[in-house]
């Protein structure tokens, strides 16, 4: 049953992704990656890495919002193919052949590969978790995750400064367009079921597969839903409790990691028996900054609409 | 924590902040009206002026110490932690990216003096933030020790750095910063399978765990050859150097000068890092003759485009690719027999024509702004009258030429001496033609503009005023460049500070 099942992924997985760089038109393109996401998803699962899985499928989605609106946006061309046959040719070329060197090398792979996995374990009774992943997320690699939320940030800046001249600060316009009745419904039905969701992946990736940046990504999708269904106005941009809200979460993580050169003396180190209040504490503030700020690169610039 | 925990060195703790001062000054300018500051400039200015603070503490320790300076963030050690660690190099990479900075954060104030809610509040208020992002991606790819954390710092990068390129928002420098985007996001990509494949090979990304673990097989050299090449196309190598061009040429100047001086040079440390730390066995001189043609290549025919360009700004950019080709000929010319690779006349020529490189460029790209501000456009043929009325500019041009000539006295003579000596030494003439004909290159290009500029100005012209504060960053650039003239011809002990713990059994 299982092989069955992972063989249809492997296969599935070259076909999407041939059928998504073959589509005719944009739109085609977009909901062909968006598919291939969804199975990318379900091979993580197959491969033991939830984590990653949940990764997947939650950004897959945001990103699938945002894809699609950009296609809706863009003016559709006669020739959507770019570049010559031979470039094109010569690109497929080097793709396939890293691929193949990719294989073989997986193939003569080290059994059982060396790992980390041990170590990781080893030390979760010193920080009071019970999943790895968020031991190494927010304690053994904290500042490539501290770094990671900068990343957003500067992606949230870089999209805010594609605005124009002088209404950067306004609200950015409605996504969607004029929504339909059933789109209204779900805007109502939905947001109070993906907000628990959320809250309970927040709190068991302490101990289970899940945490902030999933929980995060489902609350924005459920902020733009109720944005597409104009139950509420896009907020407007310079608004200081949001600007607020975006930087809180870096800015309390980093608060705490320089506490750490306190007690115990080391930056990003939790004072013994604090570390999972710390963490908690971290994953709350980055929760609420990464929903925002996932959002609002979404949403898109400011085009100066102001709320009367 | 950790039972077997790297040992800190007293003052590690600079690197943290190193990389984290400038990460808080960015973070403080969305939030600028809670904290009743109106413009994102005085916040650039106070990070600056805390972040070179903690530069040159890092420099005075290391140098004092003749050691290297590390340290393991929240007391874990790798291979589960993370290290951060400053040698003599990663010291004066960082003294240079914040002696660029600070000059050029001086060029850009009045350029960017807008408050927030002012007009022109956005390209200010995104000019200083991402300028602080790109300084912290900056110091963190000098000073990280682990794979994945190096490969988080050139995500900094890269998303610091696209956005700067169309802060004017024009449609053609959008489409610039979208083909960089493409080839920075193509280059991380590579760059992360090559991890992946390393991880999964030795169970550690830390490269000093590395450096005793890797053995010469296909997976290791397949890894360390995806990630060059990914590193290639951040760095511009030739022929990976399609985006540069517009990107730069098209930036507001003072970010034109950040990207040349800096940006690319953080992908080409990696490399560095890669080659003479991570890659196992004893020679490798079949690539690093590849490496080294694919430069020689650059500084040929980019020099040579350079020359046929109409406009100032996208003459400077292609001499970026060019220069950039002068870096990628170390490979070749760091191979001594028995003497190790720090210890080569190629290893310190190379870093001194990154370093003066850098000074030289940032400061040609601040007075090409300034020239194009002054005339009201930046075409080569009609450049007449520019001495008369930016001369400080045109004169901080002309000593960055020399420079990027190789002519005396700058950094870019001894530089272009020391690799041509290497080059002679261990008989690889090509390579010696191939630099003494990018010199004459770069004199015929530089020596172009100079003369349209000195012309007598026609009949008519009106030129505007700009501030003399913004013509002296340009020229005290200029005269760093030069400054590195005055380095003793020599293997440079400074830049072998920390490496013996890397070295070859």
């Amino acid at each position: 049953m299982n092989a069955t099942l992972d063989a249809v992924l492997a296969l599935m997985l070259p076909v999407m992704a041939l059928f998504s760089l073959n589509a005719r038109d944009e739109r085609s393109a977009v909901i062909g990656f968006m598919a291939l996401g969804l199975l990318l998803a379900l091979a993580w699962v197959r491969l033991g890495a939830v984590d990653v899985a949940l990764t997947e499928a939650a950004i897959g989605a945001l990103t699938g919002v945002l894809l699609l609106g950009a296609a809706s946006a863009a003016v559709s061309v006669a020739v959507p193919r770019t570049g010559s046959p031979l470039l094109r040719g010569l690109l497929a070329l080097a793709a396939a052949l890293v691929a193949a060197g990719v294989a073989v090398i997986v193939a003569g792979a080290p059994d059982p590969a060396p790992s980390l996995a041990a170590a990781a374990v080893a030390h979760l009774g010193a920080l009071e978790l019970g999943n790895p992943v968020t031991a190494v997320l927010l304690a053994y690699r904290a500042l490539d995750t501290l770094l990671e939320t900068v990343v957003v940030l500067l992606a949230l800046i870089g999209v805010w400064s594609l605005a124009g001249e002088g209404e950067w600060r306004g609200a950015p316009a409605a996504p969607g367009g004029t929504a339909s009745r059933p789109v209204v419904l779900l805007a109502r039905l939905l947001p109070p079921v993906g907000l628990v969701v959320a809250v309970h992946l927040l709190w068991v990736g302490a101990d289970a597969p899940g945490g902030k940046f999933q929980a995060a990504t489902l609350i924005a999708a459920m902020w733009l839903l109720v944005l597409m269904a104009g139950l509420r106005a896009p907020p407007e941009l310079g608004g200081a409790r949001l600007r607020g809200l975006i930087a809180a979460g870096p800015a309390v993580f980093i608060a705490i990691g320089l506490a750490g050169f306190l007690v115990p003396g080391q930056f990003l180190a939790y004072p013994e028996g604090w570390a999972k209040a710390a963490i908690i504490v971290i994953e709350v503030a980055l929760t609420a900054s990464l929903a925002a700020m996932l959002a609002l690169i979404v949403l898109g610039p400011g085009t100066g609409e102001r709320r009367t | 924590m950790v039972g077997d925990a790297l040992a800190s060195s007293p003052g590690g703790y600079l690197l943290v902040l190193a990389v984290l001062v400038p990460v808080i000054g960015m973070l403080a300018m969305p939030v600028m009206g809670l904290l009743r500051v109106r413009h994102a400039a005085s916040l650039a200015f106070a990070t600056i002026a805390v972040g070179v603070a903690v530069v040159g503490a890092v420099g005075w320790r290391v140098v004092g110490s003749g050691e290297a300076l590390v340290y393991g963030i929240g007391g874990w050690s790798p291979p589960l932690g993370l290290a951060l660690r400053a040698d003599g190099l990663s010291a004066v990479m960082m003294a240079m990216a914040a002696l660029v900075i600070a000059l050029v954060a001086l060029y850009a104030r009045p350029q960017f003096a807008a408050a927030e809610t002012a007009p022109g509040g956005r390209r200010a208020f995104g000019f200083w933030a991402l300028l602080m992002g790109l300084w912290s991606a900056l110091n963190l790819a000098f000073v990280g020790e682990d794979l994945f954390n190096l490969f988080v710092a050139l995500e900094l990068l890269t998303f610091a750095a696209v956005p700067l390129v169309c802060l004017d928002g024009t449609a053609a420098t959008l489409e610039a910063a979208l083909r960089y985007l493409v080839f920075a996001l193509v280059g991380s990509v590579l760059y992360l399978l090559g991890v992946a494949v390393l991880y999964a090979r030795y169970g550690t990304l830390d490269i000093g765990l590395l450096h005793e673990l890797a053995y010469p097989d296909f997976a290791t050299h397949a890894a360390i050859a995806l990630m060059i090449g990914g590193l290639m196309a951040k760095a511009a190598l030739f022929p990976l150097h399609l985006w540069l061009p517009p990107a730069h040429a098209g930036a507001p100047a003072p970010a034109s000068a950040v990207l040349s001086a800096l940006v690319v040079k953080a992908p080409f440390f990696i490399i560095v890092r890669l080659w003479f730390d991570v890659l196992p066995g004893a020679s490798h001189e079949a690539a690093a003759r590849a490496l080294a043609m694919l430069g020689a290549a650059a500084i040929l025919v980019c020099s040579v485009v350079a020359l046929r360009q109409a406009r100032l700004k996208l003459m400077i950019a292609y001499s970026t690719v060019a220069q950039v080709g002068y870096l990628f000929l170390m490979f070749q010319l760091t191979i001594e027999p028995g003497v190790p690779a720090w210890a080569t006349i190629g290893w310190t020529g190379g870093m001194l024509q990154l370093v003066s490189h850098a000074l030289a460029k940032a400061a040609m790209f601040l007075a090409a702004g300034l020239i194009a501000e002054a005339l009201g456009h930046d075409r080569i043929d009609e450049l007449a009258g520019a001495g008369r009325a930016v001369p400080v500019s045109l004169f901080a041009f002309g000593l960055a030429g020399l420079s990027l000539m190789g002519l005396p006295p700058s950094g870019g003579f001894i530089a272009k001496l020391l690799l041509l000596s290497a080059a002679t030494l261990s008989g690889a003439w090509w390579i010696a033609v191939v630099i003494s004909v990018g010199g004459l290159l770069a004199a015929a290009y530089v020596t172009r503009v100079l003369k349209r500029a000195m012309a007598p100005p026609p009949e008519g012209i009106v030129t505007s005023p700009v501030a003399r504060s913004r013509e002296l960053a340009a020229l005290a650039l200029a005269l760093c460049a030069v400054a590195l003239g005055l380095v003793p011809l020599q293997p440079f002990d400074l830049l072998a500070i920390g490496r013996a713990g890397v070295a070859l059994p």
